[in-house]
C-alpha cells in the first residue's frame, strides 16, 4: 500500500510495465506511529476538516477518522507551520514514540508491474453549478455529502441535523435531484446513477432522527432501477417522505428560510419555503482524468470518463490497463465492487504465467505439544494514554496475581508495537506459556497480529484470548476511572477463566477439484468460462437449450450501436474452440452434493444420458426471459408486440410503423411483477431511435412511469426527444388501456401535461415487458441457495459480495442475479469468474479452526441444526441406522446458531465451548473476598 | 530526492484506493498476485468512508 503518492509515468508493454511513482512525505514514521492522538491535541493550528466536508475543524497533524487505514497520523503540509514557516514543531517532543520526522523528503520510485488497474473514483461538481440553488450564498443549502456527514453518528454533529444559519433543527427539508447531472449547462449530459438512491437513504435517515420532519424530494425521474431498489423508495414513502415530479428553477434566501421555485408537469409554477435544501450532486469524471489519460495513454469519452465498449466494459484503449469503478462511468458501490473483482479476473488472465511469482509465503515452527499443566501469561496494554489515562493498568495487571493457572503477567506501553510483539514471543518461550491473555484493544483489529505471534512462538493460534479494555472500559467509561478499572479487572478475570479451557484446534484444509461447473451458456456463462480458461482453469458449461447464446441472441444491436450478432458468433466460436471448456447442451443439473472445493454433480441430458462431474466451484448463469403480461392484448392482437419482437422486426428489414405507442413497465413495478427490469427504458429508446432512423415522420409516443435511462443512456434519451419522440408519464393507478376492434387498436391514457384523457389509434403497440429469471426455484432447492421474493438468487452481501451466494463455492451472475444490460452482465460474469477462481488458485480451502462440532453420542438426530444453518453447513447422516448431525467444516462460518439451538447440548463451537462460557460467567461474580461485590 | 526501483514478477499496480481499488487489490492478492495499491490521499477508503449508511439496506458504511 503506497498512500500519499502520485502516479507520474507509465512505460513499457503489457506484462512488463514500469510505473514511476512519487511518494510525498507524511512527516510521520508509519512504523513508529501508534495513532495515540496526542500530537493532534497539542498542534496549535486549525484547519478545515476535508473528511467532514469542512463541517468541522481539525489540525494539520491528524488522522481522518479512527478506523483509517493506514492507522498512521499525517501532517497536511499546506497548513503545518513547521513545513510552511519552519517554526512550531510542538508535536515533535510530544510524540512518545518519536515518530515525527520533518526531515522526510519526496521520493520517486520506479515499480515494475505486469498490468495496471485504474480506479481513481470520481470528481465533484463545481460550486459554480450549485450557485443557482444559492449554495455558498446561504448556509442552509448543503450538498448531499455534507448532509451525510451531518447525519453520521460519529460525524461532527454526532448525527444531529442542524441549520448552519442559527443551529435550529430544520422542520422542512427539500432534496433537489439531478444537480450537476442530466444538465448540459455544466456539460454533464449523463445521469449519475446514484443520487436517487442516496437521496432516498438520507431522507429516511433524517426521518429516523426526527419523524416530524417534512421532507420532499423534487425529481424528474426516480431512477431506482437496481435490485430491490424500488422497495426502498416504497419504504421511504411509507415513512412519509414526499416525492414531487418537478423541475426546480432556483432557490433564493427568504427571510430566515429558503424559497424553492419549481414547475410541475401540468405547467404550473409554484414556490415553497424550506428550512434546509439538500442538493443531490452528481458524480463527475475525476479532476485529474486528463492527467491520468496523458500518463497512461488511455482514451476518455466525451465526458472525460474512461472510454470502454459494451463487450469489453473494463478494458481501456491501452492493452494491459483496465478500469474499475466510477472512472468507468458513474455507478454505485455494488457495481464498483463487481467491476473491481472483474478487473482482478481480467488481469489474472493477462498475467497467468506470472501467477504466484510475487507472493511471499511465510513458514512457522511446528506447534509444541501441549503440557497437562495450564500455564497462562497475561499481558496488559497501556495503549499509550488511550487506556492508561483512565484505567489503572498496574492495578489491573496485579489483580491476576495468584489466579489459578497464571504463571506470568506484565504490562506494556503498546502491545502491538514491533518490539512488544517480539517481547511477547520471547516471554512465551521463556516461561513455557501455553495460553495467552491480552488485555488491550479490539480483537477485530489486533487478534490476527497476536495469533501470528503465537504461531511464531510455536503455539496454536487458538490459544489466545483478548480482553478489550480500551473500547469497553477506558473509552466508554472515560469519566469514571475507578469503575473502568474495576470493569477491566472483571473482564480480565473472566478471560483468564475462559482461557483455562482453551485447547489447540487443528488447522484443517481440504483439497479443491480444479474445475468449475457453469450452469447456463448465455453471454454470462460463456464469459465466465472464457475468463476462467484465460487463467488456466477447466470448466464444464452446461446449457438447457440446444445452442449457446441465451438472450443475447434475441438482440440485434445495443444503444452504442454495437452489433451483437457478430460478437455473439465470435464468443460462441471462442468457447467451442477452447480446450479448457467442455460444453454440454440439452442438459440440466439433476443432482448436487458436496461442499466448496469438492462438489459432485449429476448432469442429465434430454435423452436420459447422465454425466457425473466433480468440481470445486459452481457458477449460476441461468439467465431469464421476457415476461408476458396479461391485460395488454399481447397474445390476442398481432400489432401488440414486445420491444424484443419490435427490435427483430426492425432489424429484419421490416417497415417502420407510421405510428406506434410504447408502454413502459407493462407488467412490471407493482403491475404483476414487483420490480423494475432495468433494461426496458433503454430498449424502448433504442427502438424509438431506430424507427426515427428508418422513418423520421413516424409518430412515436412512449408512455412511461420513470424514464430510467441511467448513465450515458441519458444521451440517447435526449437524442430521441430532439428527434421528436414524445414521452408522456403515467401513474400506476391510471394505467394506459388498450382495446382492439378488428385490426384497429385504441390506446387510452391520461396526459398529465394537458390534464385530460387522450385516445389514439396507433398502427402498433410495443410493450416493455420486463424480465423474469429462468429455473431459479429448482436450482435453489438443489443448491440450498436462497432466492429473493422476486425469485432471483440472493447474494451473500448486496454491497460487498455481489456475486457470491451465502453457500461457499457458489457464485451468480447475469439475469439469474437480477435484470441488467449486456455490459453489466459481462462485468458481473468476469467478477464471478474471478471469485470462483480464488479457491481454484489456492488448490485447497482453509478451514477456520473455530467451527461447530457435533458430539455424536449426545445427538438425537432431530435435525433442528440442519434446518437452521444459514450456510448449509450441517448434514444429517446415517450412523448405525440412526440419524446424526455432522458439520461440513469447509462450509461452517462459526455463527453458533446450531450450538445455541441444540436441545441436547450436543453441538459446541471450537474455542467457545459451553464449559468455557459457563466458566467465564461464573468468574464474573467470583471476586476475591476483600473486594465487596456491588449490585 | 531519493530514487528507488522495485522489481517483482507477478505484480500489479492499482491506481486509486477507494472501494473499487481496495476490492481489486484484495481479489488480486487472493488470485496469487502482488499488488501495489497507489493512493493520492494519506488514507485509503475513498468516498465510501465518508458515508454514514448505505442504500438500500441502510447498513453501516465504514
Amino acid at each position: 500500500m503506497i498512500t500519499n503518492a502520485d502516479l507520474l509515468a507509465l512505460d513499457g508493454k503489457p506484462g512488463d510495465f514500469t510505473v514511476k511513482v512519487r511518494k510525498r512525505p507524511r512527516y510521520i514514521d508509519a512504523d513508529k506511529c501508534t495513532a495515540c492522538g496526542l500530537c493532534t491535541q497539542y498542534c496549535p493550528k486549525h484547519l478545515e476538516d476535508a473528511y467532514n466536508e469542512g463541517l468541522a475543524l481539525t489540525r494539520p497533524i491528524h488522522i481522518d477518522y479512527a478506523q483509517a487505514v493506514p492507522a498512521t497520523y499525517y501532517i497536511d503540509p499546506s497548513a503545518c507551520m513547521s513545513v510552511q514557516h519552519d517554526t512550531c514543531q510542538i508535536c515533535v517532543p510530544v510524540c512518545q514514540s518519536h515518530a515525527i520526522d520533518f526531515g522526510q523528503q519526496p521520493e520517486e520510485v520506479d515499480i515494475k508491474v505486469g498490468a495496471m488497474v485504474l480506479s481513481p473514483g470520481f470528481g465533484r461538481i463545481d460550486d459554480a453549478t450549485l450557485e443557482k440553488y444559492s449554495y455558498g450564498l446561504h448556509p442552509d443549502v448543503v450538498t448531499a455529502v455534507e448532509f451525510e456527514r451531518m447525519t453520521t453518528a460519529s460525524g461532527p454533529f454526532l448525527g444531529e441535523v442542524k441549520c448552519f444559519s442559527d443551529g435550529r433543527h430544520p422542520k422542512r427539508i427539500a432534496f433537489i435531484q439531478c444537480v450537476g447531472s442530466r444538465d448540459l449547462g455544466c456539460n454533464n449530459g449523463y445521469c449519475s446513477s446514484v443520487c436517487c438512491m442516496y437521496a432516498i437513504k438520507e431522507a429516511m435517515v433524517a426521518k429516523e432522527h426526527d419523524p416530524e420532519v417534512d421532507i420532499t424530494v423534487y425529481y424528474m425521474d426516480i431512477r431506482t432501477q437496481g435490485k430491490e431498489f424500488d422497495k426502498a423508495r416504497e419504504r421511504a414513502e411509507a415513512m412519509g417522505v414526499k416525492f414531487v415530479r418537478a423541475k426546480v428553477a432556483g432557490v433564493t434566501p427568504w427571510e430566515k428560510q429558503l424559497r424553492l421555485t419549481y414547475s410541475t408537469l401540468d405547467g404550473k409554477h409554484e414556490f415553497k419555503p424550506y428550512d434546509m435544501v439538500v442538493l443531490s450532486v452528481g458524480l463527475e469524471a475525476p479532476k485529474d482524468a486528463k492527467g491520468i489519460a496523458d500518463i497512461t495513454g488511455i482514451e476518455l469519452n466525451h465526458y472525460d470518463f474512461a472510454q470502454t465498449d459494451t463487450f469489453n466494459p473494463l478494458k481501456t484503449s491501452v492493452e494491459g490497463v483496465v478500469v474499475a469503478g466510477a472512472f468507468q462511468g458513474p455507478k454505485d458501490i455494488p457495481e464498483s465492487v463487481t467491476q473491481a473483482s472483474a478487473t482482478a479476473g481480467i488481469v489474472a488472465g493477462m498475467l497467468e504465467e506470472q501467477r504466484g511469482m510475487g507472493i511471499v509465503h511465510k513458514s512457522y515452527p511446528d506447534e509444541k505439544p501441549m503440557d497437562e499443566e495450564i500455564r497462562i501469561g497475561v499481558f496488559v496494554c497501556h495503549c499509550g494514554i488511550n487506556i492508561a489515562s483512565v484505567v489503572d493498568v498496574p492495578k489491573v495487571e496485579a489483580s491476576v496475581e495468584g489466579m489459578e493457572g497464571v504463571v506470568y503477567h506484565t504490562d506494556s506501553l503498546y502491545s502491538c508495537s514491533a518490539d512488544a510483539v517480539k517481547t511477547l514471543k520471547d516471554r512465551i518461550v521463556e516461561h513455557n506459556l501455553n495460553r495467552v491473555v491480552i488485555a488491550a484493544c479490539s480483537p477485530r483489529t489486533h487478534e490476527p497480529l497476536f495469533q501470528e505471534t503465537l504461531r511464531d512462538a510455536g503455539l496454536n493460534r487458538c490459544l489466545i484470548e483478548m480482553v478489550n479494555i480500551r473500547d469497553q472500559c477506558s473509552w466508554v467509561h472515560a469519566g469514571e476511572p475507578e469503575e473502568a478499572t474495576k470493569k477491566s479487572e472483571d473482564l480480565l478475570r473472566m478471560a483468564v477463566a475462559k482461557a483455562r479451557g482453551m485447547r489447540p484446534l487443528p488447522e484443517q484444509t481440504v483439497p479443491v477439484t480444479p474445475k468449475a461447473l457453469i450452469i447456463g451458456a448465455g453471454i454470462a456463462g460463456m464469459t465466465v468460462a472464457l475468463t476462467l480458461a484465460e487463467q488456466g482453469f477447466d470448466s464444464v458449461l452446461v446449457e438447457k437449450g440446444d445452442k449457446l447464446g441465451g438472450s443475447l441472441g434475441l438482440l440485434n444491436h445495443t444503444l452504442d450501436a454495437d452489433q451483437t450478432a457478430l460478437h455473439l458468433k465470435k464468443l460462441v466460436a471462442d468457447v467451442e474452440a477452447n480446450k479448457h471448456i467442455d460444453v454440454l447442451t440439452n442438459a440440466e443439473l439433476k443432482e448436487f452434493s458436496g461442499f466448496v472445493g469438492n462438489f459432485s454433480s449429476v448432469l442429465a441430458e434430454k435423452d436420459g444420458t447422465e454425466h457425473t462431474v466433480d468440481h470445486g466451484v459452481v457458477v449460476l448463469a441461468t439467465g431469464g426471459h421476457e415476461h408476458r403480461p396479461e391485460g395488454y392484448l399481447l397474445e390476442q392482437h398481432d400489432k401488440v408486440i414486445t420491444q424484443t419482437e419490435l427490435e427483430q422486426q426492425l432489424a429484419g428489414g421490416g417497415k417502420a410503423p407510421e405510428s406506434i405507442v410504447m408502454i413502459q413497465c407493462a407488467g412490471s413495478r407493482g403491475d404483476d411483477l414487483n420490480y423494475c427490469s432495468k433494461v426496458c427504458c433503454n430498449h424502448a429508446v433504442k427502438n424509438a431511435l431506430k424507427i426515427k432512423d428508418l422513418n423520421p415522420a413516424s409518430q412515436v409516443i412512449v408512455l412511461y412511469r420513470d424514464m430510467r435511462t441511467y448513465g450515458y443512456a441519458e444521451d440517447a434519451y435526449r437524442e430521441a426527444r430532439l428527434k421528436g419522440v414524445i414521452f408522456i408519464p403515467y401513474e400506476l393507478e391510471q394505467k394506459p388501456q388498450i382495446a382492439a376492434q378488428g385490426e384497429s387498436l385504441t390506446v387510452k391514457f391520461f396526459d398529465a401535461l394537458l390534464q385530460e384523457d387522450i385516445e389514439m389509434q396507433p398502427e402498433m403497440v410495443a410493450l416493455s415487458v420486463g424480465i423474469v429469471p429462468d429455473g431459479t426455484e429448482d436450482l435453489s432447492k438443489l443448491l440450498k441457495a436462497p432466492l429473493t421474493d422476486d425469485r432471483f438468487f440472493l447474494e451473500a452481501h448486496v454491497k460487498l459480495r455481489p456475486v457470491e451466494l451465502p453457500v461457499s463455492g457458489v457464485y451468480v451472475c447475469g439475469l439469474a442475479h437480477a435484470p441488467k444490460p449486456v455490459d453489466e452482465t459481462i462485468a458481473q460474469a468476469q467478477a464471478a469468474a474471478a471469485k470462483a477462481a480464488i479457491p481454484l488458485v489456492k488448490g485447497q480451502v482453509g478451514i477456520d479452526p473455530i467451527v461447530s462440532v457435533v458430539e455424536q453420542e449426545k445427538c438425537i438426530g432431530c435435525g433442528i441444526c440442519a434446518s437452521l444453518c444459514p450456510f448449509g453447513a450441517i448434514e444429517i447422516i446415517k450412523q448405525d441406522k440412526k440419524r446424526k448431525a455432522q458439520t461440513i467444516a469447509a462450509s461452517c462460518k462459526a455463527c453458533g446458531i446450531c450450538s445455541s439451538h441444540c436441545p441436547t447440548f450436543a453441538i459446541s463451537m471450537g474455542g467457545f465451548t459451553n464449559e468455557q462460557i459457563m466458566d467465564q460467567i461464573t468468574a464474573f461474580g467470583n471476586v476475591t473476598a476483600d473486594e465487596p461485590v456491588e449490585a | 530526492m531519493g530514487k528507488g526501483m522495485e522489481h517483482r514478477a507477478g505484480s500489479v499496480m492499482v491506481v486509486g484506493g477507494g472501494i473499487a481499488g481496495i476490492q481489486t487489490a484484495l481479489d488480486l492478492t487472493e488470485l496469487g498476485y502482488y499488488v501495489y495499491l497507489l493512493e493520492k490521499a494519506p488514507v485509503v477508503g475513498g468516498v465510501m468512508a465518508q458515508l454514514d449508511k448505505t442504500f438500500p439496506t441502510n447498513d453501516c458504511s465504514l
